[in-house]
């Protein structure tokens, strides 16, 4: 029994003198990686090649549709008007507060609620009727209590993504093996030592999904509070662009809008291999 | 001798909207020091119900508990409780693990930590103490789970069907293995199980459960004849067979 340590050792040696249908394998296993790049980019390129050509050729009208020249050119023209980082800039600013506000608040409340059974008891209702509320019916009237301006929009992305917090977060506690909690009573330890040694580090993977949910969420609560009021950001260039008919700006700022919250999202994903990486 | 741990009277009912249920019923034993005792009875009998009232985890409903003569009132240091699984924490390396009972009773000293690698390195997992649960084999997280209950230098090791979650083979090797380490370091021990070969080949005496509510429904004095007692060893003497056939008769067990 104590050997097999070793004999996975010695195991993982004799496989290291690589056969040649172990080479064969991995050969065809980067062949089909390369393969599935190379039709990814074709694909993009020939949409990218088909959007300008039609455009030109008049089959699509651009001042609808806009065309990847004029967005290029769109976006140079925002970069010398000196506003292109800054729209992005406070866009990406209000989005990444949201997201970690909501899950931090969201958090403390999935906290308090595990803690007080008879508060989960209580607040179960209205957690029911927030959780099926679409937020953006709030919009309204976040303005008119908070003002207009970025903090409303912040207070909209925290709408968006905290119920959805706590219950994913709680139902995490709530899933954890009970059997665990019962070793740390027998130790003698207290309701904040089952908190601090099993239920926060034990809920690594829920934090993970539910950051990963709220980053969608977030550039959701976002985009709604900037259509509804503001004067800056990538929500407000897409709006501005659609009253004046302005096509080219829209479609500039979908895309970098699209960019930003792959960025963000591959954030989480490259924060998740780190931890796990000192995990195990 | 005096007794270390002293059962009296202890009953147990448990509330719910459907109604009572007396779950035990009436139980008077004790465990001497040094003794290794197995309490074995049907399944749902209230066996690992009573283990968690000696432990002060619960509270009974009737009569006290008492250890070496202290009423118990909750959970004490006393006491070293193992669980069915060996629940180690996946993100905690196996001396992060094995530490856990010390940072909670908030113990982590120079002693202490020596304390820790010594028991690790005379039971043969100071080498793994940098890795993690997943990279070892179910017997050597058995044993590790075994240190951190030791590590707290506990008088009495409650052992709640604690070998159970492990297949066979193995079960027999960490059979051997944990009573060797138990017998060592000189523990008191209360094992509940189901399996009556583990509770004869392992201890000093067994208490007989009966179906719920569960009384004491008999005391068996294991005296097997054999030098140098292994709970394996012990398999193998003539006398193993009687105390199987008289404890299966007292079970009465129907299907």
């Amino acid at each position: 029994m104590f050997n097999l340590k070793k004999d996975s050792i010695s195991h993982r040696a004799q496989v290291s003198g690589i056969s040649p249908e172990h080479k064969d394998y991995l050969h065809r296993v980067r062949m089909e990686k390369i393969f599935v790049r190379v039709i990814q980019l074709l694909i993009f390129c020939t949409a990218l090649l088909l959007w300008e050509i039609c455009a030109n050729a008049k089959i699509v009208d651009p001042f609808i549709t806009s065309q990847p020249s004029r967005v290029l050119k769109t976006m140079i023209r925002l970069y010398v008007d000196g506003v292109l980082f800054q729209h992005i800039g406070i866009t990406c600013l209000e989005a990444i507060v949201g997201f970690v506000l909501g899950t931090v608040l969201g958090t403390l409340i999935a906290i308090m609620l595990w803690w007080s059974e008879f508060l989960c008891k209580v607040l179960e209702p209205y957690l029911v009727v927030l959780n099926s509320l679409p937020k953006i019916a709030l919009g309204p009237v976040f303005i008119v209590w908070i003002g207009a301006g970025p903090a409303a929009i912040i207070v909209m992305t925290l709408a968006i993504s905290l119920i959805v917090t706590v219950l994913e977060v709680l139902n995490g506690f709530l899933t954890i093996d009970q059997e665990k909690i019962k070793l740390v009573q027998t130790f003698g330890g207290t309701k904040f030592q089952v908190l601090t040694k099993v239920l926060l580090p034990a809920s690594y993977p829920t934090f993970i999904n539910a950051l990963k949910i709220n980053v969608g969420l977030s550039w959701v609560g976002v985009i709604v509070g900037e259509f509804l009021v503001s004067k800056a950001g990538l929500g407000y260039l897409i709006v501005y662009g659609g009253q004046v008919f302005k096509l080219d700006l829209v479609m500039t700022s979908v895309i970098i809008l699209g960019v930003a919250a792959t960025v963000m999202y591959q954030g989480v994903v490259y924060l998740e291999k780190m931890l796990v990486k000192n995990k195990t | 001798m005096k007794p270390v741990v002293e059962v009296h009277n202890v009953g147990m009912k448990y509330q719910s909207l459907n109604g009572e249920i007396t779950a035990l019923d009436n139980i008077n034993f004790s465990v001497n020091d040094g003794e290794f005792v197995s309490i074995v009875g049907p399944s749902g009998c209230g066996k690992s119900t009573l283990l968690s009232i000696i432990s002060g985890l619960i509270f009974s409903t009737s009569g006290t508990v008492f250890l070496s003569g202290e009423k118990v009132m909750g959970t004490s240091p006393k006491i070293g409780y193992m669980l069915q699984k060996d629940h180690l924490f996946n993100w905690r390396t196996i001396y992060q693990n094995v530490m856990l009972g010390l940072e909670i009773r908030k113990n982590v000293t120079r002693s202490t930590k020596e304390h820790a690698i010594k028991l690790l390195r005379t039971y043969g997992l100071y080498e793994f103490k940098d890795k993690y649960p997943n990279q070892l084999s179910g017997g050597m997280r058995q044993r590790v789970a075994l240190i951190r209950t030791l590590v707290t230098d506990p008088q009495i090791l409650l052992l709640d069907e604690a070998f159970s979650a492990l297949d066979f083979q193995t079960r027999l090797v960490v059979n051997d293995d944990i009573y060797d380490i138990i017998k060592k370091e000189n523990k008191t021990a209360l094992l509940v199980t189901h399996d009556i070969s583990e509770s004869i080949s392992m201890a000093d005496r067994v208490v007989l459960l009966s179906k719920r509510p569960g009384t004491v429904k008999n005391i068996y004095e294991i005296n097997l004849n054999c030098d140098n007692r292994t709970p394996l060893s012990s398999r193998e003497t003539p006398e193993f067979r009687y105390y199987f056939q008289e404890i299966w008769k007292g079970l009465d067990v129907h299907v």
